[in-house]
């Protein structure tokens, strides 16, 4: 195996996650130029693991304008949801009202029939 | 400096999907700053990180009953994020580095550069993320939410639109990228690798 193939599948496996196989294992075990190149990325690796301990502080305001983002949207669902139930009251009142009165009608068409 | 801690909302997420907004108000204030630092990773520049944050947590608000619980709420946003920053790279928006080509050499030959020779945590951070911000977005995203985030190849490949096989093949890319620009070769090697 040559230096190039093993530097080619170095990216993959610096994490464990790849599978390096035999052959290529035992060039690393053997090559010190393989084995800087490993040392490297695992450098790299270690490196961004401590990056993503690094606080880069937001400009202030950042807060108050997600929270104020949030509460519109907090706001049109409450006016969306209100909005819905007066929605269905009103529909649950028509077919209330439509039903009265056919009630109603046929009440007072028995009314004529037994009054005939 | 003080790492983030990575704390179970759970409690407050429940409360949160129950319609308590008091809730959903303390997982922003407990989350923001590492949201806000994961946006401007992703978007190299603050104004587009506010955008993207802001638009997260608007996602998240809507979106809450739908998350199951099964990973961490901060690992949910960072997916979020991730989305949201997608999108809006997708959009055009203004990136520095766009123009960037993927295979554009990054490599920094100048000896006073050289970390090694310098055997400074300090500076190998900050030329890291120097190198972070020389990256092309669409490489920068997947190699700061693989190893920065650990986010599974998978779940980067959902948030970012594109197939498990390409996010693979764009952290290859990076990682290699990132080593050749902090650990550049000297002439001689260079001369030995021809």
């Amino acid at each position: 195996m040559r230096c190039e193939d093993v530097s080619e599948a170095l990216p993959e496996i610096v994490d464990g996650a790849g599978t390096a196989d035999l052959t290529l294992r035992r060039h690393v075990d053997t090559c010190l130029r393989c084995q800087a190149e490993l040392a490297q990325y695992r450098k790299v690796l270690r490196t961004m693991h401590q990056l993503r301990t690094e606080v880069l502080e937001p400009a202030p305001g950042l807060l108050a304008d997600i929270l104020a983002k949030v509460e519109e949207a907090g706001e049109r669902r409450a006016l969306k949801s209100l909005l819905t139930k007066r929605r269905v009251a009103y529909a649950g009142a028509i077919a209330a009202t439509a039903a009265a009165g056919a009630a109603g009608a046929v009440i007072f068409g028995r009314r004529r029939l037994r009054a005939a | 400096m003080v790492p983030p801690k990575e704390t179970d909302h759970a409690e407050l997420v429940s409360a949160a999907q129950a319609g308590d907004n008091r809730a959903f108000e303390e997982l922003v204030r407990a989350t923001y700053t590492g949201v806000y630092a994961l946006a401007y990773r992703l978007t190299g520049n603050e104004e587009d990180a506010r955008d993207v944050v802001q638009e997260a947590y608007l996602r998240a608000y809507k979106g809450l009953k739908r998350f199951r619980g099964d990973a961490q709420f901060s690992t949910w946003m960072y997916r979020i994020t991730a989305n949201c920053a997608s999108t809006a790279m997708t959009k055009g928006k203004k990136h520095r580095h766009e123009e960037l080509e993927d295979e554009a050499p990054l490599a920094d030959s100048r000896p006073e550069n050289d970390p090694e020779a310098a055997g400074d945590a300090e500076l190998l951070r900050q030329r890291l993320n120097d190198a972070l911000e020389e990256l092309p977005p669409r490489l920068r995203a997947v190699v700061v939410l693989r190893d920065m985030y650990d986010l599974p190849h998978q779940a980067i490949a959902d948030e970012l639109g594109i197939s498990e096989a390409a996010a693979k093949v764009r952290l290859h890319r990076a990682r290699r990228r990132l080593r050749e620009r902090l650990f550049p070769k000297s002439e001689e090697e260079s001369a030995h690798a021809v």
